[in-house]
């Protein structure tokens, strides 16, 4: 297995919650000086169904999106450190088909959770998807039991998964391990839901209420246990981490008493133009 | 093999022919008795999902399903077999009871979907599907799902994550409806037959895929004779049940064991390429600090 260390692109992040954020962005504006291990790069695509689409094979579609916007496929896995707390993350990205689940996601999923297990870290998943990948027919749906399977283990050696949901989570991950982490966190106004609206007002002519499936709709139907602004979620990351450990760390209590971390500095910055 | 190689949208509509056997349907042929247990014990009692106790072949087992209607009237009723978030919180409920007097779980997968509703939204239904396949793949009991009928996306997989996984012969289980499928796809819902094609909906194009474990044959299809297929399922099932009663022993060490073959069986799912370099490596600086 490959390993190495490397730092994301310069970025400043807006702090703005409206904005899709992918996966080069997520994991600057929560490692610790960018820092990022990443895991499985190596980890892509297959066709099992030979499925072909408008003439374009499944792969040629696959192959064509990863280059477009430089990811390998709809997560990216690896272990990071927020306010000196390691973890492990996986992080989606919804250029990349939607983000859907696939078997690579699947795969790099458990093969992340697994790795937790082995190393005693903390899990955090970062999703946004429009659901299951079409062009894997069965073998997205069993990813779903896998994904959750693997994240039982984690359970089950006491390590906390925590779940960020973003815009917008629908279908096969929201249905699974998006949803069964011990804490579910989404970001304001992310559409998150089993089926879309569009689904629904055509198989049940149901008029849909103003603010429906966004995360404070959620929140008020007690299924999500925090909305969070991302300018907020490192800081909240990381308390949530202090009190699974049970060890207040030192460097923390500093920066509190700082009233500020360097990393709300930035968001601010970015976020006053 | 007798079997004829029928258009995977030929199958589909197979699937959906309202003169196939249902759950109850399964459950009452094949059980000498069946107490349906029934409510979530928080918010209904979906009747799409239905589930109890029963006797089958001289044990006792807990078995639930989808259950779709025989009539239009007692399809809307029971709402085509599509749960909401109680049907699944009921499923729960039942296997867990199975978990706590160490009896066999049997499920029987029949539907379309799970209810896409705004209450089922409200109400939880992706948050009460995950609790099932999370419950599933840790529940400490023998497990045999069939899919008999329709098996359609993450409502169907929610019964589903069983240690011994059949399918009868002209049943379809799918990551998607075709319909909605097409509608992904192409943007076109009308290309629901392209997508069944290419989705590979069918029992043996899974079974070669190892996405699930046995074909049962339907010799006449279950639409003409119900009771011949009914046969061969319970036929299936025991068997299934008395494999896993060999490598099932009781105790902490088999409970472990059997949970180690099921993680195993779902762990190896999916197909993916491992190569040296990917595409994310050339868009980042690599620094070796």
């Amino acid at each position: 297995m490959r390993e190495l260390f490397r730092r994301q692109p310069k970025f400043t992040p807006t702090g703005e919650d409206d904005q899709r954020q992918h996966v080069p962005e997520r994991i600057s504006m929560l490692a610790d000086d960018g820092a990022f291990e990443e895991w499985d790069s190596d980890v892509v695509t297959a066709d099992p169904l030979e499925f072909i689409a408008d003439g374009e094979p499944y792969l040629e579609k696959a192959r064509r999106t990863a280059e477009r916007h430089g990811v390998s496929e709809a997560v990216v896995s690896g272990k990071l450190q927020v306010d000196g707390h390691q973890l492990a993350v996986v992080v989606t990205d919804f250029r990349f088909m939607g983000a859907s689940m696939g078997s690579v996601y699947g795969e790099k999923l458990a093969r992340a959770c697994e790795r937790a297990v082995a190393e005693r870290l903390p899990l955090l998943t970062i999703s946004a998807s429009g659901g299951a990948r079409m062009q894997e027919g069965l073998f997205s749906l069993m990813q779903m039991a896998k994904t959750t399977a693997a994240l039982t283990r984690l359970g089950d050696a006491r390590l906390p998964h925590l779940s960020l949901l973003t815009d917008p989570c629908y279908g096969g991950v929201t249905a699974s391990y998006a949803t069964t982490a011990d804490v579910v966190m989404a970001e304001p106004g992310a559409l998150i839901g089993f089926a879309g609206p569009r689904v629904i007002e055509q198989v049940t002519r149901q008029k849909l209420p103003p603010g429906f499936q966004t995360a404070e709709f959620l929140f008020a139907h007690g299924l999500i246990d925090i909305v969070v602004h991302r300018r907020d979620l490192a800081a909240r990351i990381a308390t949530l981490l202090e009190l699974y450990s049970g060890v207040r760390s030192t460097r923390r209590r500093k920066r509190s008493e700082l009233g500020d971390t360097p990393r709300e500095h930035v968001a601010t910055q970015g976020s006053s133009a | 093999m007798s079997e004829s190689r029928i258009s995977a949208w030929d199958r589909v509509l197979l699937a959906r022919n309202p003169n196939r056997p249902h759950t109850l349907t399964f459950i009452r042929a094949l059980c000498d008795e069946f107490v349906e247990l029934h409510g979530d014990r928080l918010a209904g009692d979906d009747i799409a999902l239905v589930g109890g106790l029963a006797s089958f072949r001289g044990r006792t087992i807990v078995v639930l399903g989808h259950q779709k209607g025989e009539s239009t009237r007692e399809n809307l009723e029971r709402n085509f077999g599509m749960p909401r978030p109680e049907g699944y919180r009921k499923a729960q409920r039942l296997m867990r009871h199975a978990e706590k007097f160490a009896v066999p779980l049997v499920t029987f997968i029949d539907t379309p979907g799970a209810d896409p509703g705004l209450a089922s939204e409200e109400n939880g239904q992706a948050f009460a599907i995950a609790e099932c396949i999370a419950t599933m793949t840790a529940l400490t009991t023998p497990t045999v799902a069939v899919v008999i009928g329709e098996g359609g996306s993450g409502g169907a997989l929610a019964i589903g994550v069983a240690d011994r996984v059949l399918m009868l012969e002209n049943a379809i289980y799918s990551v998607a409806s075709p319909e909605a499928a097409a509608a992904i796809i192409w943007k076109d819902a009308a290309r629901a037959p392209d997508a069944a094609e290419s989705m590979r909906v069918g029992a043996d194009d899974l079974l070669a895929f190892g996405l699930i474990d046995e074909v049962i044959r339907e010799q006449p299809p279950a639409h003409e004779d119900a009771m011949a297929t009914i046969r061969a399922t319970g036929d299936a099932i025991e068997r299934c049940l008395l494999a896993l009663d060999e490598s099932h022993r009781r105790g902490v060490s088999g409970d472990r064991a059997l949970l180690d073959a099921r993680y195993t069986k779902y762990r190896q799912m999916g197909r993916w390429h491992e190569r040296a370099t990917s595409a994310l490596r050339e868009i980042v600086e690599v620094s070796t600090d």
